[in-house]
């Protein structure tokens, strides 16, 4: 039998077999198989992996790939309205090409001295973050939103010990669902109890009301979100937080930061701790792949012992003048404490951090003045767009920011019905919520940015007008 | 390692770059914004008029205002300062599996089929996403033994959040919850083992390695009772020793009626030699930053592939992908499931990176790819081991995978130098600063290099003559360690500077911060 030809391959350079057989007789042992020894026969798998034939040439390989995604349909083909979370907002040449730097891009461990321009990104991210906040401690990235508000809670939990959050049954289905994960079961200890608290039908506010009834001497935390999942501004913050902190609880505020050059830094209105998505700032969809979460503080040494995540502190070096960047209390973290650490932290999404950092500094207060402005013009000019068309109703409109909730409930279509019809105009609609808010009935959550011009806008009520008519 | 490796004159770039927030004139601006129409301004008025009174912006944020090539400029600099995984020789970093993320995946990632896709559009219009996503399900599947995966959690640790939540979900489907408190690990495994099982609210025990490094298996016996939840273990851990006896835990755990999870982010040795099922593991994990191939980021975004047996699957996080023999789609209908770890898919652009590399590998690949690391290696410990100070604990004879945990005991014992110096030394002559151990430091003065499937015998030779090198001059003149860095960017962190970062009255993690508490400008 003519002997089998090995594999030699790009990525591998002791594949070429003479080089093999160098190494091995450098260990002195005969074959590669003596080396597994320590593993049990009966352990071993002595079969060939069932797996789909490799493409080995790049060629053929790229050609597959390529097959696979040309079977998405894109936001830069169509006409996206969708956002609850994931926005698509415009991303600077700049951005993509700095964090495309293999540099960043395939860094990971190093230590102060080696890489060090990565961790003095990283506090240019939390000090640029920490301006539109107004907040003097931003830690690095969490795993997206949900996680940021999870994380915040938990130690909104151990900072009053106490262990019940409220939250206004406006949040976001999603991060909810993230929220009740980390507050875990009853039967465990320290669960977190999770209350909703009502909103108004006509404005979405939260109900001080049902805020004033079930905030007790329990209560750890009040979280509430601005602008809200469903599109409004909660313009009632102040109070909000104020009702929290009468009772010895604290306030958390979820942010949009795209939102921070027209509305308030968050402890402008009683806010203790901001969270919320770094993904509007210079980081594409990636079809939801590419969320961030941040969390942020006043720099108060309780809070920062409760932060599970990497805080990055300038320091200095033994040369006068010179700033290093090293990690705050890496003794809190559940890389030195295991199990006695404020939660867990690992691998998470710094490289979205890089390109926000690229994007505040592009952006500069006046950038995010005029796309604040911008969005508003451009949303609500859709508002009152499809505000015209009969049957179309949009609630909690008045104070919206980038998006708002659409009612079809006068139309006789439903969202599903609508969204496939509006897909034959290369249109993808709101996103479907009649699930989520069964109270809202008919409803889908429309998303307008700066990417939306007039004319796309005029195609978004046009298509609407006609598909509605049919 | 036959001939003299010839040490390269290596020096970090060094820009002394300001930090963002100092830089730029007043006025300055980075990327222009569009105005709204006319018609759009005629028709809606100012924005502010939509914003409540008391919730406008009184005073803009306080960012630096520079023009784009400034911007562009300041960050090139710092990716420079930076020693990437791709510019190096990066067997350093062990544990983490600093592979070549292969450039053609990267391009692909980054077409805007996969950039511009939003998360909640039609099934119908992201048929090649959830395409991806299920046959990478399928590959993880044949490689683990298991019977489904969820490709959700954002990370290793968060994958070993999922697992944690899903005991909890399984032991509480049996009404046990409340006496199944306590979650079995072991030193040497990741710490989230440890620390995600606490913040699901289980009591933790830890067992201690044994005199071979393996963990103490009748402490294991001792702490299985009718409280345990479930075992997370290694294997091999950080030693890099398969442990030949992992059955026996697993029916320890198993007898008791506990739940077995094997922490696999690193599987690259044993990739179609050894998997999951075999053992009789109900659960393991794969991060597709390491053993697949997708980018470190800087830390991140990266996937935890966690996947099940079929009596656990129920419980998985929601949504998962399935296929109907002619269509992909969302099954959001799991009412059993642990419900969600984080918001949306996952990070699909991970995962595709992952699917392209094992498409480009195939069985006979991946099966190369475990036999070159294992082979990488035994050869580097055959040269460290020549190295005077440095020793290898446990196991004397045993070989290792395709990692080991060294200490440099003796040699500070001999010279003073220990591991954090030599650290530092390390990247004067280009090469990244080596992974040392997690804490607590079982071995002391530890070093944990991994010299996967992409280093050549020759940078193998480079990286073992860097060693020798430091501990020469350990032995010679200590104080050249002692004092390193000396090549690079910036110069040694002293105690002060090293203080700073936990006193309250110095630390600054925002340059406001910083500002206020007396920083100086450049």
């Amino acid at each position: 039998m003519a002997k089998e030809k090995s594999l030699i391959h790009p990525y591998i350079p002791n594949s070429v077999p003479e080089i093999k057989e160098e190494m091995l007789k450098e260990i002195g042992v005969k074959d590669v198989e003596t080396l597994y020894q320590e593993i049990p026969d009966r352990l071993r798998l002595r079969r060939k992996l069932n797996l789909p034939e490799p493409f080995l040439a790049e060629s053929e390989l790229k050609k597959h790939v390529k097959s696979l995604l040309s079977k998405n349909k894109t936001c830069e083909e169509n006409l996206n309205f969708l956002g609850g979370g994931c926005w698509q907002h415009y991303v600077p040449a700049v951005c993509d090409e700095i964090i495309g730097r293999s540099e960043v891009l395939t860094a990971y461990t190093g230590e102060e001295y080696s890489d060090l321009g990565r961790m003095q990104m990283y506090f240019e991210y939390q000090s640029e973050l920490g301006e539109l906040l107004g907040m003097d401690v931003v830690c690095l990235p969490v795993y997206s939103w949900g996680v940021a508000a999870s994380f915040a809670i938990r130690m909104a939990s151990r900072i009053t010990g106490r262990n019940e959050v409220l939250l206004p049954k406006t949040v976001s289905p999603e991060r909810l669902a993230t929220i009740r994960t980390f507050c875990q079961p009853v039967a465990t200890p320290g669960h977190i109890d999770v209350k909703l608290i009502g909103y108004d039908s006509k404005a979405g506010l939260l109900d001080l009301e049902d805020l004033k009834n079930k905030v007790s001497s329990k209560t750890a935390v009040v979280y509430f979100e601005n602008p809200s999942y469903l599109g409004f501004i909660e313009s009632q913050g102040a109070k909000i937080s104020e009702i929290a902190q009468a009772n010895g609880a604290l306030s958390i505020v979820g942010v949009d930061p795209i939102s921070l050059g027209m509305l308030p830094a968050p402890p402008d209105y009683g806010a203790d701790i901001a969270v919320g998505s770094i993904q509007p700032l210079g980081v594409h969809m990636n079809c939801g792949g590419s969320t961030a979460g941040f969390i942020a503080s006043r720099d108060e040494e309780k809070y920062v012992a409760e932060y599970p995540s990497f805080l990055i502190s300038i320091t200095g070096t033994i040369e006068e003048g010179e700033y290093a960047f090293s990690n705050c209390t890496f003794e809190r973290t559940a890389y030195m404490k295991r199990d006695k650490a404020k939660d867990f932290i690992g691998t998470t999404a710094n490289l979205w951090a890089l390109s926000a950092a690229v994007y505040m500094a592009l952006m500069g207060p006046h950038g995010f003045e005029e796309i604040g402005e911008l969005i508003i013009q451009r949303s609500h000019y859709a508002i009152k767009l499809l505000s015209e068309i009969k049957g179309i109703n949009i609630p909690f409109s008045p104070n919206s920011f980038k998006e708002f909730v659409v009612n079809f409930n006068g139309t006789g279509k439903t969202v599903k019905e609508v969204n496939k019809a509006l897909l034959k105009h290369n249109i993808f609609g709101g996103k479907d919520i009649s699930q989520e808010f069964p109270e809202l009935g008919n409803s889908a959550l429309y998303c307008v940015t700066e990417i939306h011009s007039q004319d796309d806008i005029k195609k978004l009520a046009n298509a609407l007008k006609e598909v509605l008519a049919v | 390692m036959k001939e003299e490796v010839k040490l390269r004159k290596y020096h970090a770039p060094v820009w002394s770059e300001p930090v963002i927030m100092e830089m730029g004139r007043k006025g300055e601006r980075g990327i222009l914004i569009p105005e709204a129409e006319e018609e759009i301004k005629a028709a809606v008025g100012d924005a502010e008029s939509y914003i409540p009174v008391e919730m406008r912006r009184r005073q803009l944020p306080r960012l630096p205002e520079l023009s784009q090539p400034q911007v562009l400029r300041h960050y090139e600099h710092l990716t420079q300062e930076t020693l990437g995984m791709e510019e190096t020789i990066d067997i350093s970093s062990g544990t983490c599996t600093m592979k070549y993320s292969p450039k053609v995946n990267e391009m692909l990632a980054r077409m805007p089929q996969m950039t511009e896709i939003h998360p909640s559009q039609d099934e119908d219009t992201i048929q090649g996403i959830l395409e991806i996503m299920y046959k990478f399900d399928l590959i993880c599947r044949e490689i683990s033994g298991m019977d489904q995966f969820t490709l959700q959690p954002g990370g290793g640790s968060q994958a070993i959040y999922a697992n944690v939540c899903v005991l909890r979900a399984y032991h509480d489907a049996n009404g046990e919850l409340a006496q199944r408190n306590e979650v079995i690990t072991t030193i040497f495994s990741h710490p989230a083992n440890a620390a995600t099982s606490s913040t699901a609210g289980f009591k933790v025990i830890t067992l201690m390695p044994d005199e071979d490094g393996y963990p103490d298996l009748e402490a294991l016996k001792a702490a299985c009772s009718k409280h345990t939840a479930g075992l997370m273990i290694t294997n091999p851990e950080d030693t890099g020793i398969y442990n030949p006896r992992i059955e026996e835990y697993v029916n320890a755990v198993h007898e008791v009626g506990g739940l077995c999870f094997y922490d696999q982010a690193n599987l690259n040795g044993i990739l179609g030699i050894a998997r999951a099922r075999e053992v009789g593991f109900d659960a393991c994990h794969f991060n597709l930053h390491k053993t697949f191939s997708s980018p470190h980021g800087s830390h991140g975004p990266a996937c935890g592939a966690y996947g099940v047996k079929k009596e656990l699957a129920k419980f998985l996080p929601t949504p998962v992908v399935t296929f109907d023999g002619k269509k992909y789609h969302l099954d959001y209908d799991r009412p059993y499931s642990i419900g969600r770890v984080r918001e949306f898919l996952g990070n699909v652009g991970v995962v595709l990176r992952a699917y392209a590399w094992v498409m480009s590998m195939g069985a006979d690949g991946l099966l190369e790819v475990a036999h070159t690391s294992v082979l990488n290696n035994n050869y580097l410990t055959k040269l460290l081991m020549a190295i005077p100070g440095i020793t290898r604990p446990y196991a004397e004879g045993k070989i290792r995978l395709d990692q080991v945990r060294f200490s440099l005991e003796k040699l500070k014992a001999d010279t003073g130098v220990g591991t954090v110096d030599v650290q530092s030394r390390m990247v004067d002559f280009g090469i990244q600063s080596f992974f040392l151990s997690h804490h607590p430091w079982i071995v002391p003065e530890p070093f944990t290099p991994e010299p996967c499937e992409t280093y050549s015998k020759e940078d193998c030779d480079y990286w073992a003559a860097v060693l020798k090198q430091i501990s020469k001059e350990a032995y010679s003149n200590p104080e050249i360690v002692k004092k390193a860095p000396h090549n690079s960017t910036i110069h040694r962190m002293d105690v002060a500077a090293l203080a700073a970062l936990d006193d309250p009255e110095k630390w600054a993690m925002t340059w406001r911060a910083y500002l206020k508490k007396g920083g100086k400008r450049k």
